[in-house]
């Protein structure tokens, strides 16, 4: 496992991460957790002329809440410390569930939100919690600041909207506006195995009734799939039985699938309509339990 | 009067003594191939095929050689200029070390680079130009029987298909006879999926040619280092007292470690013609597609049934895919290793077995991963059989085995295809598990959770195995007897030196052996130094695998310490100033029998051999001792796992497992609890995810631990041993019997027997392992079998 030569920044300011970014052209990448970044270099997958390292970069390992309620999360902040955080336990149901389902408990030490907003792999479970949440990323370039919506942020498989000279310093989950509800349930043949399938569900509500509805499901496509169907049938309506039942069947028919050793298509789509219907039914005050 | 000793306080047999060799090895203080540096050192990396099966059209290492800092590319041309391009496997066939003609399997050795560092070394592989015309793909021994076949081992002059071999053993018409007289004949064929033993510690070996002396000195991750000098005194013709073969500390073995690898031959031709130490280590993917796989076996048999449940015949074949080379590791003159101890322990009047053997576009070398020669197979289809020959005919599963085991008063027991099982108590082992683990009322929970939708399920797994090859008579790797051997020098102050020609890699050999030396010598285990793996200094042996250390070297250990003694009673018997005859031995001391207060001490004898021996004596208390088993030892254990199954994703999960295991006398009994918690987390990774598979043009789907699942302690449940059985082995010296491979052997039978047992009644009869949440949710929704090689699925 010995990568191909590459030279070495450790950036001190973001300016000056920026700087060498510009310097190294398409062949500079960015590290901060380096949890997919340096094994796909040790298999020679990538071979990056240049590393620019931003994780002594202060003032970058946060996450907060805003007064207006909106959750920042910065470029440094690690899966672990989200998985502890008591401010998602608090806050944010959806985060809460997904954090300690990020690979294996090394990987959540060292390896970042944002990186895994980056990498963009149709398998990482982030870009659909992100995505369900209707959140954004904050790119730092020459020219400034810019907000990518997480919906045009990725552009395919490993492939995001950043260019070559920016880099996303912060990922921004909205406020919401009714009382936040929802889960992350993946199903995984063994801890740090990728998802056979994976759903992320957010909804906000008011009373008995789906004010807002996030629905995205991750490792069934070529990347990330927002099940905009099924967060249709959802809102503005309660949580029945019937609208859970039919939210598990518009976000299968949403998913892409392909069969490969973790499963067939048939197999995958069932189980994200079973992971909605789950996830839906075990939300509290939801009337009856979903069939 | 003097206290007589504390076996126990002094690390004798039967102490949980903690393992001396942690050590070092919980301090990171282990001294492994990779942690060598001699200096000069060069590195070596392999190029490997992308391609499984495929013509060799050029081969251009220009461009690597012009890299600074590369020394040597070799390539399999310049292999058979020296007559090393193939080399000899342990199943006399051939092997390829580095290609010349075509390549066979995704991953095979085509060239190496020498240079002074990895990284560059790595560099000019990828500046190799190889032009590959492709050739058809046989990725399975159904395929490789096929008429119009592509023949893959066309470099052998009488190869005309792909058939390596085919075996028998039995009595084909009288089992035949029995199938007729039988009122139910049950069926069952399975796949035992391959699987790779996969140590953490990938191979690799450091070769260190000196020209100024002639001796090579190699340095290499193996569990045979004698068969390993005696290989390569043969394969690359040097005189075996110049080749001394180091195995340091290793990183887990499981089998993977027996065999002779193109890299170790690659990295001695380099030495010897660099004339410098070369290193070469193996990087996961390297290890998990080119180095000696596991099992992938197609089971395939009958049991001819008497109505009230008596086996009176049963009839095997099974396919085994070997992949490109036959090479492997197993007493020579067996094709399918031991397969034939299937249904040992059951009371089966005839049986026959037929065994064939292909070649394949995969990687080649079947270990004994964790087992002694297929004998996990063997247990595997005997306890799947079982499960499905009890269903058969409407009958409880204990009962079934109640009345097929074998009895306590028929030992010893011949089997009908001829090996002879020593001893047990196989009905007191099953009876322990059934009140361990409850089995009336999980019967009963079982049924009342199904009136919920809830499927519950429990799988039994008994069985008996052989371990400790030989007896030499039918034992031999290439010619070489399987016998063991011992040498110990006690030392002038009674502390005392133990080398055998076994290797542990994990097993606790510095720890274990000491106690056997405590155990007939009185002298505390803390007293005794414990060195394995150099052949300038440990005596001939066979090595570390198949479970046979302890039955094998353990009981030359006991012999050789027994040699010692019977110098020390001379000893004493010229310090206490009596006749030999009149001296009896206690733990660590002998005394005069009529005074019994007069007594020395081991400790005393030792000092007298150096400084105050009887005259005509020889100085010295040390000797050795190779040690031929009689039989093999046969271990039983009763294995019982509870599941329950969410039918809606197939996911299940373990809610109980109970192990028992009979291994005879335990020496220390923490070790072989370690040993048996080990086997079963194997059994339940072959059961639950840790499976090799390829695709239909030969690539290798498991090439590295993303792919190939190894259960962590989050999925891997919790285990009840039980160890009051204990039946010692009647040939062994200390009654002991091998254990570590038990519950990997007999454990994933008891996981899909449960499995099954929470499906019964949807008709489905087998899931072939791994048991994947999406083959078990299949099985369920389709209510059919899912059988075979686990495909890699494609829509297209």
């Amino acid at each position: 496992m010995y990568p191909s030569r590459f030279r070495y920044e450790a950036a001190r300011s973001l300016d000056q991460a920026v700087r060498l970014l510009r310097d190294g052209g398409d062949e500079a990448k960015v590290l901060a957790g380096g949890q997919s970044l340096i094994p796909m270099m040790k298999l020679r997958f990538a071979s990056p002329e240049l590393l620019v390292d931003i994780n002594n970069i202060p003032g970058l390992d946060y996450h907060h809440a805003d007064p207006d309620g909106s959750i920042h999360v910065g470029a440094l902040c690690r899966h672990a410390d989200l998985e502890h955080s008591g401010l998602l336990q608090s806050r944010q149901p959806t985060m809460a569930a997904a954090a300690p389902l990020i690979a294996d408990p090394l990987v959540r030490n060292r390896g970042t939100l944002v990186g895994s907003l980056c990498h963009a792999d149709p398998q990482g479970d982030w870009a659909s919690v992100v995505l369900a949440l209707g959140g954004s990323i904050v790119a730092h370039g020459p020219d400034g600041r810019r907000t990518i919506p997480a919906a045009d942020f990725v552009l395919g498989p490993f492939e995001n909207a950043l260019a070559h000279d920016e880099i996303a310093v912060e990922a921004i989950i909205p406020a919401p506006r009714g009382a936040p509800a929802g889960g992350y349930l993946k199903l995984e043949r063994r801890v740090g195995d990728f998802a056979t399938a994976g759903v992320a569900v957010a909804i906000e509500t008011d009373g008995a009734m789906v004010t807002r509805a996030g629905i995205a499901l991750t490792g069934v496509g070529g990347s990330t799939i927002k099940a905009t169907a099924a967060e249709a049938a959802l809102t503005g309506r309660p949580l029945t039985a019937e609208t859970i039942a039919e939210a598990g069947r518009l976000a299968a028919e949403a998913a892409q699938p392909k069969s490969d050793h973790r499963g067939s298509a048939t197999y995958k789509r069932h189980i994200v309509r079973t992971f909605v219907v789950r996830i839906l039914g075990r939300i509290e005050g939801t009337q009856e339990r979903a069939a | 009067m003097t206290q007589a000793l504390d076996e126990i306080k002094i690390g004798g047999m039967g102490a949980s003594r903690k393992r001396v060799e942690d050590n070092r090895f919980i301090r990171g203080k282990g001294n492994y191939t990779d942690d060598i540096h001699l200096p000069g050192m060069l590195h070596m990396e392999i190029l490997r095929s992308p391609v499984a099966h495929a013509r060799i059209t050029r081969i251009d290492a220009s461009k690597a050689w012009e890299i600074p800092g590369v020394h040597l590319v070799l390539t399999g041309e310049m292999m058979a200029t020296r007559n090393l391009a193939w080399m000899p496997t342990l199943s006399y066939d051939t092997q390829a070390v580095l290609a010349t003609d075509k390549v066979r399997f995704q991953g095979q050795e085509v060239a190496c680079v020498i240079a002074d560092d990895p990284y560059i070394a790595k560099d000019a592989c990828e500046a190799i130009e190889i032009d590959y015309e492709p050739l058809p793909v046989v990725v399975n021994p159904m395929q490789a029987g096929e008429p119009d076949a592509p023949i893959i081992r066309d470099d052998k002059e009488n190869q005309a298909g792909n058939v390596i071999y085919d075996w028998e053993v039995g009595d084909a018409e009288g089992t035949d006879r029995a199938f007729e007289q039988a009122d139910v004949v049950s069926r069952l064929q399975l796949h035992y999926p391959r699987s790779h033993p996969s140590p953490i510690e990938c191979c690799g070996s450091i070769a260190d040619f000196n020209r100024s002396t002639s001796k090579l000195t190699v340095y290499m991750t193996t569990q045979a280092p004698h068969i390993i000098r005696a290989a390569v005194a043969l394969v690359a013709e040097l005189p075996e007292h110049m080749i001394r073969i180091i195995s340091p500390d290793i990183g887990g073995g499981f089998g993977n470690k027996v065999p002779v690898y193109p890299g170790y031959v690659c990295s001695i031709l380099a030495s010897i013609l660099l004339e410098r130490p070369v290193k070469w280590i193996e990087d996961k993917t390297g290890n998990l597609i080119s180095t000696g796989f596991a099992r992938d076996v197609y089971l395939d048999g009958e049991l001819a049934l008497r109505r009230d449940g008596k086996i009176l015949g049963m009839r095997m074949r099974t396919l085994a895919d070997h992949g490109a080379f036959f090479s492997d590791a197993q007493p020579s003159k067996f094709k399918i290793g031991l397969m034939h101890s299937t249904f040992g322990c059951y009371d089966v009047p005839v049986a026959h077995l037929a065994a064939r053997g292909l070649y394949t576009n995969k990687a080649p070398g079947g270990v004994a991963y964790r087992c002694s020669f297929r004998v996990t197979e063997a247990m595997f289809f005997q306890e799947r059989m079982m499960h499905a020959a009890a269903n058969d005919l409407g009958m409880d599963q204990a009962e079934f085995r109640r009345i097929n085991l074998v009895r306590d008063d028929q030992f010893p027991h011949r089997t009908p295809l001829g090996f002879l099982l020593d001893s047990g108590q196989y009905g007191a082992c099953l009876e322990l598990g059934l009140k361990a683990v409850g089995y009336e009322d999980f019967l009963r929970q079982k049924e009342e959770a199904r009136k919920n939708g809830r499927l519950l399920g429990i799988g039994i797994s008994t069985m008996s195995e052989p371990l400790g090859a030989g007896n030499s008579r039918e034992y031999d790797i290439l010619g070489i007897k399987m016998f063991d051997s011992a040498e110990i020098r006690v030392h002038m102050t009674g502390k005392a030196l133990l080398r055998t020609g076994a290797r542990g890699q994990g097993q606790g050999h510095e720890t274990t052996w000491a106690q056997i030396v405590a155990h007939e010598l009185g002298i505390p285990a803390d007293d005794v130094t414990v060195e394995e793996g150099d052949t300038d200094t440990a005596p001939f042996g066979m090595g570390t695998y198949a479970s046979r250390s302890t039955p094998v070297a353990g009981a030359a250990i006991a012999m050789v310490c027994r040699k010692v003694r019977a110098k020390a009673r001379k000893l004493a018997a010229h310090l206490l100033e009596v006749s030999e005859e009149d001296i009896e031995w206690e733990l660590g001391r002998f005394y005069v029998r009529s005074a019994p207060d007069r007594g020395v001490t081991i400790q005393e004898c030792a000092m007298a051999a150096y400084s105050n021996m009887p005259d005509g004596m020889e100085p010295g208390l040390e000797n050795n001792a190779y040690y031929d088993p009689p039989n093999l030892t046969w271990p039983f254990a009763c294995y019982i796992v509870t599941v329950e199954v969410d039918p809606e994703t197939g996911v299940w999960d373990v809610l109980n497992m109970v192990a028992v295991d009979d291994c005879g006398v335990r020496i220390n009994p923490m070790i072989v609890e370690g040993q048996i918690m080990g086997g079963l987390t194997e059994a339940f990774a072959m059961s639950s995810m840790q499976f090799i598979t390829f695709d239909s043009e030969g690539n290798c789907i498991g090439s590295n631990y993303m792919d190939y699942l190894i259960p962590t302690s989050w999925e891997t449940p919790g285990f009840e041993l039980h160890g009051e059985v204990v039946t010692p082995c009647p040939h062994h010296p200390i009654g002991a019997k091998g254990v570590g491979e038990c519950a990997a052997v007999g454990g994933p039978a008891a996981f899909v027997n449960a499995v099954m047992d929470a499906l019964a009644g949807t008709g489905v009869r087998n899931i072939d392992m791994p048991l994947l949440p999406d083959r078990v949710w299949e099985a369920i929704t389709e209510r059919h079998d899912v059988s075979g090689a686990p495909p890699v699925r494609s829509d297209g």
